[in-house]
């Protein structure tokens, strides 16, 4: 089991800005009022996207039996991390002890039918209560066994979805980042006038193949991706995250500690971004060029963001036309609070409140900034709340998690997926036009009206009685 | 208001129409004790009695005046005379409809005519009733056919008011059902669920849940339909309360219902969709004078939030429709309810109804027709029958029967896609379709720099 010491440093990120303040991201779960995952589903929904690698999740069946496959991360290449591996416990291997001989044993045939990369083990409730010493089967299978095995100390009640991220974050820091130099660039790849800089992308998750959107703008500014973490990675990318120049941090702020871990040892530079809206993809690329500092990167940059952007306003001026005026209640967490809205301002939307439970002072200054002084920030996001302020602002439509979803749609409102489990990918000057599609799709379905009239027969006992 | 193209070509390719005859022959399936006689060449009976073998999967009772070379050129009334003698001899049975093909239209056969010789020549069988109408496989297809068969059968076994005697509303519980082709026994069994929940008897012409909706019989042989709407029923016709007409195509039928005996009638384009089914529900609830029942609001309640879970995938989703005009109009206003787009609509033959179809253009004409509108406008999904099959495959989009044949999917005759339960399950089947066409899905991307080496097997000591 985890030290409680070392849940506090993980705990105490002092890149990020919650930590200046008495509240934090990260403050213990509420009883009886928590609606958030907890940290093994945080560890797992930061690596599993790493494509090659066998995830087995060490514990009785609940944890990985109700969450395995359930994402809509896509890989490029191997599929090995959409198979779900468990040690799947016994009331036996409790009883007597045996769980770590299971793992040690389940490890081997991970390894000897799957051929993977490396082997993750993440550790659940269970075995972290009976003292299972995962930590020391991972040594002894990989010694055994010559294939990386990494430890994941996850188990749920350590705390947060959140607090499971920096968990995840800190393994890959601490065993996996380091072991492997990256490979040498395509012979040609550079000319004196073109040099590939090294960067990672840390908190994307390619969601629906959306990182493909943005991978033909890096290569074609000779940005080379060693890692992304963790979407359509592959372990021995993982192994070279070190030597990245620049480090994006994509919309969230969940793995800072890996950002700045890398920073302490390595020297990379980091930045916050996010490739949702023109705008901020732009920005993203921009900031990329400013961190590098490589007078050719930058200008090449200034061409690619003149060229795209006319391109995309051109295949979004009907679009924008569809939605100019729509009234939108966003709900989502931290650095989506106010990335998504410039990204709806430039589709000609309203959004007349925004979800900041998760956002930084930061943020909120951000928030100010786009939407005006006396903008509706919500803290609270219960189902009853976001209703209320639907109603109140007259919002045409909802954009929050997936979570949400069916509290909109049970109160006969439109609604968009803006989270982990949406089937569409929205990143990129290409994601625009497909998030403008999937909102003017739901905001324009004539459904609405049909879910919310009466049906005749109760309009004619109304006038009867009336 | 849907602009209609006529047919501008010579050939017919992979036609969409089943003949005007096929239509009258399976309205008369849906009597008791009855069969259809057609009046044409034994290939005409041959190859319909295939068609509806393997659309139902059930013996069919069909039977031919077998005209052959001396009566194409002599005259054929002999032919029927005589066949009618043959089956109502050894059969008995209590309907015999004498709908003709195009060869006797052609040859100038009188089909009325030979009726009223058999009646002289064979007295003895008076009792039996028989039904001659005229339907050459040349003008409409088979919902027209199975329209002009239920007006037909009316105007030949409904008795004048006046006549009878029967009143409206003299069985106050009664209400007649003219139900059109596009209905399938699944549809006609929740169609009478549900009239029955007002605690009214519906009388269904023709009823063909009760005849080839495929159950196994007692009996091992018969050379007739096994169940059906009992042909003694049509005389009850004039005293019920009311007559619900389903399908734009029984418009001609219903005025002569309504001719016959006053019977006020609710006439209704299509059952499917929430405001199609509102309209009928609050018709039984105002004719009935009683409360809609709980169930029907709770399935009508289950059904909105279908609409609401299959908006994602079917809004802005473009559909390619080749149906005959009453099924091709319910689906277009079905699509369109739920903020999808009927982009290529082709029909086999003309009607008044394809003017309201929900889309720009109707096309009259073939699945050739079918399969460049749905190209040219990036059609999604093709509804049409079994032959559609060949025309998804190279358009490379699913396919969803419905129609007449089907004859590559089990049960398709049973499927139920009026009301509210069969149009929620309509609408989920839909969105599945939509949802494996992996919409919105993007291209797996590999850097020109990237690391990744898949497909090295990267462990090897054990």
């Amino acid at each position: 089991m985890m030290k409680s010491k070392d849940i506090a440093a993980l705990l105490d990120e002092p890149a990020c800005s919650h930590n200046k303040k008495e509240k934090s991201g990260c403050a213990r779960p509420k009883p009886g009022a928590s609606a958030g995952g907890c940290a093994f589903d945080g560890a797992q929904i930061a690596l599993l996207p790493i494509a090659d690698v066998a995830h087995i999740v060490h514990g009785s069946i609940a944890c990985a039996g109700s969450s395995w496959d359930n994402r809509g991360t896509r890989s490029s290449g191997s599929r090995l991390f959409k198979i779900g591996m468990t040690t799947d416990l016994t009331e036996q291997d409790v009883i007597m002890g045996r769980g770590e001989k299971r793992l040690f044993h389940s490890i081997k045939q991970a390894i000897d039918n799957y051929s993977p990369s490396a082997v993750f083990v993440y550790n659940t409730c269970i075995p972290a209560l009976i003292g299972d010493d995962i930590e020391a089967v991972c040594k002894s299978a990989q010694e055994r066994w010559g294939t990386p095995v990494v430890p994941i100390d996850c188990a749920g009640f350590y705390g947060t979805k959140n607090l499971g991220n920096r968990i995840a974050g800190d393994a890959m820091v601490k065993h996996v980042c380091g072991t492997r130099e990256p490979d040498p660039l395509p012979y040609g790849a550079e000319s004196d006038t073109f040099k590939v800089h090294d960067v990672n992308l840390v908190g994307e998750y390619n969601i629906a193949g959306e990182l493909w959107h943005v991978l033909p703008l890096l290569d074609h500014l000779g940005i080379r991706v060693l890692c992304t973490l963790s979407g359509d990675a592959r372990f021995h990318e993982v192994q070279t995250m070190h030597r990245a120049k620049v480090n994006m941090m994509v919309c969230s702020k969940a793995m800072l500690n890996v950002a700045r871990k890398l920073e302490d040892s390595f020297g990379s530079k980091w930045f916050e971004g996010s490739f949702y809206g023109v705008a901020d993809v732009s920005k993203a690329l921009r900031d990329f060029a400013r961190l590098i500092e490589d007078p050719y990167l930058t200008a090449r940059t200034e061409a690619l963001i003149a060229s795209e952007e006319t391109r995309i306003n051109k295949a979004l001026e009907p679009w924008r036309k569809r939605l100019q005026g729509k009234r939108v209640l966003l709900y989502t967490g931290g650095v989506k609070s106010w990335s998504i809205v410039s990204a709806l301002q430039d589709l000609g939307m309203t959004v007349v409140a925004t979800g900041t439970k998760k956002s930084t002072e930061e943020d909120k200054a951000r928030i100010r900034e786009l939407m005006g002084e006396n903008t509706k920030m919500v803290e609270d996001g219960s189902p009853r709340s976001l209703l209320n302020i639907v109603r109140d602002y007259k919002a045409d439509i909802l954009i929050a998690g997936g979570r949400n979803m069916y509290t909109a749609l049970k109160a006969r409102i439109p609604f968009l997926d803006i989270n982990q489990e949406r089937e569409f990918g929205y990143a990129g000057y290409e994601g625009m036009l497909e998030l403008a599609k999937q909102l003017a799709l739901t905001v324009e379905s004539p459904i609405w009206q049909a879910v919310r009239k009466p049906a005749p027969w109760a309009i004619s006992k109304e006038a009867a009685h009336g | 208001m849907a602009e209609i193209t006529k047919r501008n070509k010579a050939l017919s390719v992979s036609p969409l129409k089943a003949s005007q005859t096929l239509g009258a022959a399976l309205a008369f399936l849906g009597f008791h004790r009855a069969i259809p006689m057609l009046h044409g060449a034994q290939g005409c009976t041959a190859f319909g009695k295939v068609f509806f073998v393997r659309h139902f999967r059930e013996p069919i009772p069909l039977q031919t005046s077998a005209m052959d070379q001396i009566a194409a050129v002599m005259g054929s009334d002999e032919n029927v005379v005589e066949g009618l003698k043959a089956i109502c001899s050894k059969n008995t049975p209590s309907l015999v409809g004498v709908p003709t093909t195009g060869l006797a239209e052609t040859q100038g056969s009188d089909v009325v005519m030979a009726v009223k010789e058999f009646r002289q020549k064979y007295p003895e069988y008076n009792a039996i009733p028989v039904v001659p109408l005229s339907t050459p496989d040349f003008s409409g297809c088979l919902e027209s056919g199975f329209a002009k068969a239920v007006e037909a059968i009316i105007t030949t076994l409904v008795p004048d008011a006046e006549s009878a005697g029967t009143q409206p509303g003299k069985r106050p519980r009664q209400v007649n059902v003219l139900v059109n082709a596009s209905l399938t026994p699944g549809d006609l069994e929740a169609l009478k669920d549900t009239i029955e929940l007002f605690g009214l008897r519906p009388v269904v012409i023709p009823d063909l849940s009760d005849s080839l909706d495929g159950h196994l019989p007692d009996e091992d042989f018969s050379p007739l339909t096994i169940g059906g709407t009992l042909v003694s029923e049509m005389a009850t016709l004039g005293d019920s309360l009311a007559t619900l007409v389903i399908g734009a195509s029984l418009h001609a039928a219903a005025d002569a219902l309504h001719k016959k005996t006053g019977v006020p009638d609710y006439r209704f384009e299509h059952l499917m969709g929430l405001e199609a089914n509102d309209q009928f529900v609050h018709t039984l609830h105002t004719i009935s004078a009683e409360p809609v029942p709980a169930k029907l609001q709770r399935q009508r309640a289950q059904l909105q939030d279908a609409m609401l879970d299959t908006h994602f995938m079917l809004g802005l989703s473009r559909f390619a429709i080749a149906a005959d005009p009453d099924l091709l109009n319910a689906f277009s206003q079905l699509l369109a309810e739920n903020g999808a787009y009927t982009v290529a609509a082709v029909a086999p033959s003309n009607a008044a109804v394809l003017a309201r179809v929900a889309t720009d253009k109707v096309h009259i004409g073939d699945l050739e027709d079918l399969e460049k509108a749905a190209d040219a406008n990036e059609a999604e999904v093709l509804i049409c029958n079994s032959h559609g099959q060949e025309t998804a495959l190279r358009l490379g989009i699913p396919l969803l029967r419905a129609g007449f044949p089907q004859y590559d999917l089990l049960g398709g005759y049973q499927r139920q896609w009026i009301g509210y339960t069969g149009t929620r399950q309509t609408l989920f089947d839909l969105a599945n379709i939509l949802l494996s066409l992996e919409k919105g899905e993007i291209h797996p991307y590999q850097s020109i720099y990237a690391q990744k080496r898949d497909g090295e097997v990267t462990h090897t000591r054990h």
